[in-house]
């Protein structure tokens, strides 16, 4: 009966989140306090931009197209007759020292390596050497999960069936001899693809394996015997096989063949003659594509980009010119109110 | 099923027909119930009341077995629900599918899931309070134990007796067939039911139970014949045919319902009529309301503009495809031999983007606009601000969907009773004979008690002297009894004030001095003249205290109520059954006292009654009997309706003591001392046709029959006779006239008028009027007419005695709260059943009316000066409206119209004058309205204008109005729950309203409607990346962000942000918030979520995703990156700019905001690390393994991170700058208020206050504008056609709403 003494069962907690008086940060955005944050992101955008456009103006590259739609290209012959196995060359001169390392990567254009279907169509638990999917194919390979006979394709899918099959030697032309650029082919591929994704099935030989199975329809060779030279380099873990399979995310790519980190050209390509000898197999006149080569150094941020440097400058700028814009709003309109 | 047992030996056969016959029998208009004790025993399939359901309850909606299958199927009825497992279908076809099918089932799986979960908890807790409630122990009589054995609720069967003791609650409806009581009535207390807490009387079923020899249930041999299960509270027909047929009737006068608990009544034994699921109480309860808000009615629109917006993004995809397949030449190695035609495929395409972008339409959306309103209602329910003291209830959300509505209120229509008003009556000046008698000493107590407290007692004890010395010559005898009762009073008055009609301001009445002279003299005359005549002054104050239903208890019993549970145990003790029994033998007032002193409990009453009892020695003892002298002392009055306590308290003032009702008796003590026994011969109870109530008695002295009845005013005049007493002068004869001269004085000055009328009936006309009476008791079909028809019959010939002015005061803030309402650009209505001049008064006191308003009063006898008087009004108005454009201080208009004038303006050719004219006032008093009109004019606003109206009522008449809203607001006052029950959210008073408009109503509105706005915003933001990478892809329904991040990112990272901003953030305070009013316009009309801020919001998700996307795009274009490798900043990008947006919209930062923000990204970053690092050949085809490590090992990373975001951010963040630089809202210019220490922000608000003119809050009475004239309209003037009109109003004279059904039900 004494209100004071008795605890009222209903009455709510009078606590600060009940009641909701939690004390808060109530930031109000208004001309006055963005200045100096406008100003601190302009000029250290400046900055960055600065950075990176010289980055990116220091990186060298060399881009040539040898689809051979032209007639005046010496890969028209291979280009028009599609006959496998057709040799053709490209002849090119560098002015300067190339820088090195340099990168070397083939280029395709209107290719489409981002198609939905075209991406499903693989089969990740055969690649990662499960040999129940040698003999059974996951489904999403499908046209590529068998031959007409029925017979399981190893490896399966629309990706790998696809694989690029041009091949490429350097020469540098020095008083008319030819000297061989070496490549280096190791470490092309992602580290993770390499040694954690792709598995060879542990079968000894390697060719074993792959008994039943038929090799993917355009290919001339079978995935045990993609590199002659180098036995490891065979299977799923073949560094070309490796690239190809991880898919680029445009239809306008490039992906890196070899790098050119050994011998004389350590340093990079002196400047000179070049012959590249291409084996010109991978048709893409029917569908519009183009191929090219890519001769490049990197930095820090990959390959040349000033993109990003331009747009930090950009952006930099108007930032610092939006503070002097909120200088003037917050003399117009704040002074006054105050009074 | 029941039978469930007996299905091992009986053919199935038999079982159809026994299932056949049970349908029939619960089917019937008539039930008729036997004992089951022959039976007992004999296994259920036997028993003849088996077809009746048990009463065990099941409120569960789902079992173990079948929660899956209902739970689904529910669910489904979502239209949302139903399109994203169409989606989910449709990933199962290969031609179209876009994803693993497996995984799109993922994200209507997770929310079907939480669905679901929330579903089972609820269910689970209704399974519990199910059980507990079934297994209350409860006694039933046992034919082999020959007693009552204690057993189960859920053991109780149709046709079981079961007894009751006191503070039990009843388990099922039953027939009361005896009780404890000597009287054979058991008291009882719906709180339970309907919230009421004054003690209500049932009867036993005359001629079942013997008080000699006990009930004993073995020998109960009779039928009892029912009626079909209903869910009126207040009605019940029911005879009992005895094995020589003879019939007793019993109506819900005999019923004790389930739920409610016995009070004041050792025990009762009670034949059990329904059971479980059909028991009335059950049949009352339907679960909380669904309503569908505004905001949701246009977030429907905008969903459906999504989808609209789907299908054109996905048109373009399909379109796109099919182009891109046209301009392939040759058959290129990426594309996958296909024997589909272009146009097949881009017709596929259409569909694999539909799944593809299928998140547009946004699917947590529902949810987490759920999730949200709980939160809300969390903090609204938890509002200290919203909880009364007084009652100890706290704000109730009955509606669980309609919390933003609150916001955006446009017109309020209130009641007035109970509303704006306290409804504890006081009664404040009478008029009897034609004579008034202004009680100016209780009006000037009344002003002081409004006084704080501290001063109180100083007034009261100057008063006591002043009341002492005028008193003088009245015998020392009242003086004592006054005295002593405001010692009392003053203790109790500032300990407690919980229990209603007990605060001394209500229950103190000082005499008027001169009539106190008169009773006093007409005493010793009527003593002198043998008594063969009564004075008009007794038999007014005779009427005052028998005619009503007022339930006389103790002290005691109102404390043993206060402590249910931890006494009830006491009470069944052997000996407190023993000590019960001796009080039976003693006499009835010795019982009382006796009770008094052995079961108080109380230190703090027992020390206030001692102290009382010692001043009351001090004083005088005198000629009073002792025993009655205690009695009255601790005398309370429990009423249906307030008025009748009043008058009740006001006669005991002047010495007319109601010391105990029994249904046949009315025992009064007079102020000489002498107590008389009246013996009740009927009571006609109160309805809303006749306004009026009477009690047939026979006055034990002069033995004639007479009838008293109260009522308003016009439904008393309309019945009087010839003038009381014709042989007396001719001055006499205009007591009529004189008192109707009154009564619109009282009414003028804002009080509610009573009229108060006798009969003396002849004995002759009383034994027919009684064969009529009893026939239409026994009815059947029609008994309410019947019933109503004889009690017309007797209410005739009437001899008016006078009349009472009962003062309705004012509730605590109300003037402050509509001010505040009205600044906030609330139109406040008030619709009442009182007299135009009594709302007119109340208009002026709440500050609805001002002194300067230009005061429209319609009041029009036929349509056709109605229908010029509108055009007439309106014209001006336009005039005014008109002027209102050059100056500002132009008078606001304000309109009173009366319910028969309203009938008029609502009819169809008149009611878009009506609604033009009322939407240029600023607030509309309507007078005398039905609750049907109430709710009519609630409807034809709400449609007409297209406004959000909130109605708010206290009582049965103003369910409708409160239905017909679309918000409701139940106040839990004095008069009832149905009101609470009716309603969308309960409050106890009526100044909560402003917070709860004001504050929480804004909160919840700019919370959810932001939240909202931003919901759709993230969605699109979020799925246009997508859209765009089709343009890069061939239109193949390619992503390049891994399906389980994208669904992680809805289902997760971006989900609780929302969640949380819309049930934390707060843009201005609460004080803020009260202190500038205006601020509440922001919700008004079409508020902050219109179509405008939707698109601007659309175009910036569509800004937005264009930078996340060719930011990293152009960075990234000609390199070897891959496809997911390109995703990854895609998506970082998108997590920031979406929480970084959202950020720039949070308007303050709690520790909640920052935990849920930082929590955000974190669970981001953590679970995609985690996910990449563990996921090697997890989910293919797309192969996340590691490629967001290596990207968080890359500079360029952050670099097209840092950019991006910030490029697509900028536009906002200036907008939002620059307009609150320059043209800041004022919502805005409120946060700023914020910002100032809480005293200069309060002298800010009282500065800006003062100069808008708000006046300094006193509460004006009216002096210039004209008031409704008196004279002109007496209600007596169209009374004929008024009451033929069938409309007649009901309000605020509802004396006896419960036990009869009030029409507004239906």
């Amino acid at each position: 009966m004494v209100k004071e003494k008795k605890k009222s069962p209903d009455r709510p907690d009078n606590t600060a989140f009940t009641q909701q008086r939690l004390p808060a940060w109530q930031p109000i955005l208004s001309a006055g306090i963005v200045i100096p944050g406008f100003v601190l992101i302009g000029l250290a955008f400046i900055g960055i931009g600065v950075g990176l456009f010289i980055t990116s103006r220091d990186i060298q590259v060399l881009e040539m197209d040898y689809t051979g739609t032209e007639a005046s290209s010496d890969c028209n012959k291979c280009a028009i007759t599609n006959t496998k196995n057709c040799m053709c060359s490209l002849d090119f001169n560098i002015s300067t020292l190339f820088k090195g390392p340099v990168f070397f990567y083939y280029g395709l254009t209107n290719y489409f390596q981002n198609h939905r279907r075209y991406g499903v169509s693989r089969d990740d638990s055969q690649l990662y050497g499960d040999l129940t999917n040698f003999k059974d194919p996951s489904t999403d390979c499908k046209p590529y999960r068998v031959d007409s006979n029925g017979k399981p394709i190893v490896p399966c899918g629309a990706v790998a069936n696809s694989m690029f099959n041009d091949t490429f030697k350097l020469y540098q032309n020095v008083n008319g001899q030819r000297n061989l650029v070496p490549f280096d082919g190791k470490g092309i591929a992602w580290w993770t693809d390499y040694n954690v994704k792709f598995r060879n099935p542990s079968v000894e030989p390697l060719k074993n394996a792959f008994n039943d199975t038929v090799k993917p329809l355009f290919w001339t060779r079978a995935v045990y015997e993609l590199d002659f030279s180098d036995p490891s380099n065979n299977g799923f873990l073949n560094q070309d096989f490796l690239v190809w399979m991880r898919r680029a995310a445009l239809p306008n790519f490039r992906k890196l063949y070899r790098r050119i980190t050994e011998g004389d050209y350590k340093e990079g390509l002196p400047a000179g003659n070049y012959t590249l000898e291409i084996s010109y197999n991978y048709p893409v006149l029917r569908f519009d594509g183009r191929k090219k080569v890519v001769f490049s150094n990197v930095s820090w941020m990959g390959g040349k980009n000033d993109f990003l440097g331009i747009a930090y400058l950009v952006i930099g700028s108007l930032c610092v010119v939006m503070s002097m814009v909120m200088l003037i709003v917050y003399a117009k309109f704040k002074f006054p109110e105050d009074n | 099923m029941r039978d469930g047992r007996t299905m091992s030996w009986r053919s199935p056969l038999a079982l159809v027909r026994d299932a056949l016959h049970g349908q029939r029998a619960r089917e019937r208009e008539l039930r008729s119930l036997v004992s089951n004790l022959p039976y007992e025993g004999l296994g259920k399939g036997k028993l003849p009341n088996r077809f009746f359901s048990s009463n065990t309850i099941k409120t569960t909606k789902y079992s173990l077995l079948t929660f899956i299958p209902i739970n689904l199927f529910e669910q489904f009825h979502r239209l949302a629900n139903i399109y994203f497992v169409g989606l989910a279908i449709l990933n199962f076809i290969p031609v179209v599918n876009a994803f693993q099918p497996e995984v799109a089932l993922i994200p209507i799986c997770v929310i079907l899931a939480l669905t679901a979960l929330k579903d089972a908890w609820e269910d689970f807790r209704r399974y519990q309070s199910d059980r507990k409630v079934n297994n209350t122990p409860c006694s039933i009589y046992s034919r082999r134990e020959k007693q009552f054995l204690e057993r189960r609720w859920k053991d109780v069967q149709v046709g079981d007796f079961v007894k009751v003791v006191c503070n039990e609650i009843v388990p099922a409806d039953l027939l009361l067939l005896c009780s404890s009581d000597p009287n054979g009535v058991c008291h009882i207390e719906t709180a339970n039911l309907d919230g009421e807490t004054n003690l209500k009387q049932r009867t036993v079923v005359s001629g079942l139970c013997t008080m000699d020899r006990g009930f004993e249930p073995e020998s109960f041999n009779s039928i009892v014949v029912c009626e079909k299960p209903n869910d009126n509270l207040n009605h019940f027909k029911c005879f009992v045919e005895k094995p020589n047929k003879e019939k007793l009737g019993a109506g819900i006068e005999s019923l004790l319902l389930r739920g409610c608990t016995v009070r004041n009544t050792d025990h009762a034994v009670g034949f059990v009529v329904y059971a479980g699921h059909e028991t009335k109480s059950m049949l009352n309860n339907s679960g909380s309301r669904s309503k569908r808000s505004k905001l949701e009615r246009k977030l429907n629109i905008d969903v459906f503009f999504c989808v609209i917006l789907l299908f054109a993004m996905c048109l373009v995809g399909s379109v796109g495809h099919y182009i891109w397949l046209e301009s392939l030449t040759g058959s290129p190695p990426y594309l996958t031999p296909d024997s589909r035609s272009n146009s097949l495929a881009s017709f596929h395409m259409f569909f694999t983007m539909i799944i593809l972008l299928q998140i547009l339409i946004p699917i947590s959306l529902y949810l987490s606009i759920e999730l949200v309103k709980i939160g809300q209602i969390f903090f609204i329910i938890n509002d200290v601000d919203l909880y009364d003291e007084e009652t100890d209830s706290r704000m109730q959300c009955r509606a669980l969907n309609i919390t933003e509505d609150l916001g955006q209120i446009d017109y309020i229509f209130s009641d007035k009773t109970g509303t704006l008003t306290e409804n504890k009556m006081v009664f404040r000046r009478c008029s009897i004979m034609g004579t008034e008698f202004p009680h100016k000493e209780n009006a000037i107590r009344l002003a002081v008690l409004d006084e704080p407290e501290a001063e109180e007692e100083i007034i009261f004890n100057h008063r006591l002297q002043s009341a002492q010395t005028g008193w003088s010559l009245e015998a020392e005898d009242v003086t004592s009894v006054d005295t002593s009762r405001h010692s009392r009073s003053k203790v109790v008055g500032m300990a407690q004030s919980d229990v209603a009609f007990s605060s001394p301001l209500e229950t103190e009445v000082i005499p008027d001095q001169n009539l106190v002279r008169q009773i006093s003299r007409a005493e010793s005359s009527s003593r002198r003249g043998g008594s063969r005549r009564m004075d008009p002054y007794l038999d007014f104050f005779l009427a005052l205290a028998i005619c009503n239903t007022v339930v006389v208890s103790m002290a005691t019993a109102r404390r043993r109520r206060a402590c249910v549970s931890s006494h009830s145990s006491q009470t069944n003790n052997p000996l407190e059954i023993l000590s019960n029994l001796v009080k039976k033998a003693s006499s009835f007032i010795q019982r009382k006292s006796t009770r008094i002193r052995t079961q108080s409990q109380d230190p703090v009453i027992d020390s206030v009654r001692m102290e009382s009892t010692a001043d009351t020695n001090g004083v005088s003892q005198s000629d009073r009997p002792a025993a009655a002298a205690a009695g009255s002392e601790d005398l309370y009055y429990e009423a249906e309706s307030p008025d009748e306590a009043a008058l009740v308290y006001a006669a005991r003032a002047y010495g007319f003591v109601l010391l105990a009702r029994t249904p046949n008796n009315v025992a009064v003590r007079l102020p000489s001392g002498q107590v008389l026994d009246f013996e009740v011969l009927d009571t006609l109870t109160f309805d809303s046709n006749r306004k009026r109530m009477s009690v047939l008695v026979r006055h034990p002295i002069t033995k004639e029959c007479v009838l008293y009845t109260k009522g308003a005013d016009y439904a008393i005049m309309e019945l009087l006779g010839t003038p009381y007493a014709e042989h007396l002068s001719e001055n006499q004869k205009n007591i009529a006239s004189d008192t109707q001269h009154h009564l619109d004085s009282y009414a003028k000055e804002g009080l509610r008028t009573l009229c108060i009328a006798k009969k003396v009936v002849s004995e002759d006309v009383y034994r027919s009027w009684l064969v009529n009476r009893k026939s239409a008791l026994a009815a059947i079909d029609n008994k309410e007419e019947l019933v109503m028809d004889t009690a017309v019959q007797m209410e005739t010939n009437l001899t008016l005695l006078g009349a009472t002015g009962i003062e309705d005061r004012l509730q605590e803030s109300v003037p402050d709260t509509t001010v505040a309402l009205r600044e906030a650009g609330i139109h406040v209505w008030v619709l009442t059943g009182d007299k135009p001049e009594t709302a007119v008064n109340i208009g002026y006191a709440c500050r609805l009316l001002e002194e300067e308003d230009l005061l429209i009063n319609m009041s029009c006898k036929n349509k056709v000066t109605c229908t010029s008087s509108l055009d007439c009004n309106l014209e001006e108005v336009r005039r005014y409206d008109e002027d209102l454009l050059n100056v500002d201080t132009m008078p606001s208009i304000s309109l009173v119209i009366d319910g028969h004038t309203l009938t008029m303006a609502l009819s169809p050719d008149l009611r878009d004058r009506f609604v033009d004219l009322a939407k240029r006032c600023r607030t509309v008093l309507c007078c005398r309205v039905t609750p049907l009109q109430k709710s009519e004019v609630v409807k034809l606003i709400r449609e007409k204008l297209k406004v959000m109206t909130l109605a708010v009522g206290d009582g049965a008449n103003d369910v409708n109005m409160i239905q017909a809203a679309d918000v409701g607001v139940g106040i839990s006052g004095q008069e009832g729950m149905q009101a609470v029950m009716a309603s969308d959210f309960a409050i106890s008073r009526f100044k909560h309203l402003k917070k709860l408009l004001l504050v929480h109503g804004h909160w919840c509105y700019t919370r959810l409607a932001n939240m909202i706005i931003y919901f759709f915003y993230k969605n699109v933001a979020y799925v246009n990346l997508l859209f765009w990478y089709q343009f890069y892809c061939g239109f193949t329904g390619t992503a390049m962000i891994d399906y389980w991040l994208m669904i992680f990112f809805n289902l997760f990272f971006t989900s609780t942000p929302p969640i949380m901003f819309g049930i934390f953030d707060k843009d201005v305070s609460a004080e803020v918030l009260l202190g500038v009013p205006e601020l509440y316009r922001t919700g008004q009309g079409k508020g902050e979520y219109n179509f405008l801020t939707f698109w601007i919001s659309i175009l910036d998700a569509f800004y937005q995703s264009l930078v996340c996307f060719f930011v990293p795009y152009w960075a990234y274009k000609d390199s070897d990156v891959d496809i997911f490798t390109f995703g990854t900043p895609m998506n970082t990008v998108s997590l920031f700019t979406i929480l970084l947006h959202l950020s720039i919209e949070i308007k303050s930062w709690t520790v909640v905001h920052w935990i849920i923000m930082l929590g955000s990204v974190g669970l981001y970053f953590g679970v995609t690390l985690f996910y990449s690092a563990i996921c090697v050949t997890c989910n293919p085809p797309s192969n996340p393994y590691w490629i967001f490590e290596s990207q968080m090992g890359d500079p360029m990373f952050y670099l097209i991170c840092t950019i991006s975001t910030v490029v697509a951010l900028l536009p906002r963040y200036t907008f939002h700058v620059l307009k609150n630089s320059i043209s800041p809202s004022p919502l805005l210019q409120g946060r700023e208020l914020d910002r100032m220490d809480p005293s200069t922000r309060d002298q800010w608000i009282r500065e800006w206050r003062g100069f808008r003119g708000g006046g300094g809050g006193q509460v004006k009475r009216y002096q210039q504008s004209t008031p409704p004239s008196p004279t002109q309209e007496t209600p007596v003037d169209f009374l004929p056609e008024f009451l033929n009109d069938d409309e007649i109003p009901d309000d605020d004279f509802s004396l006896n709403v419960t036990t009869h059904q009030s029409p507004v039900l239906t």
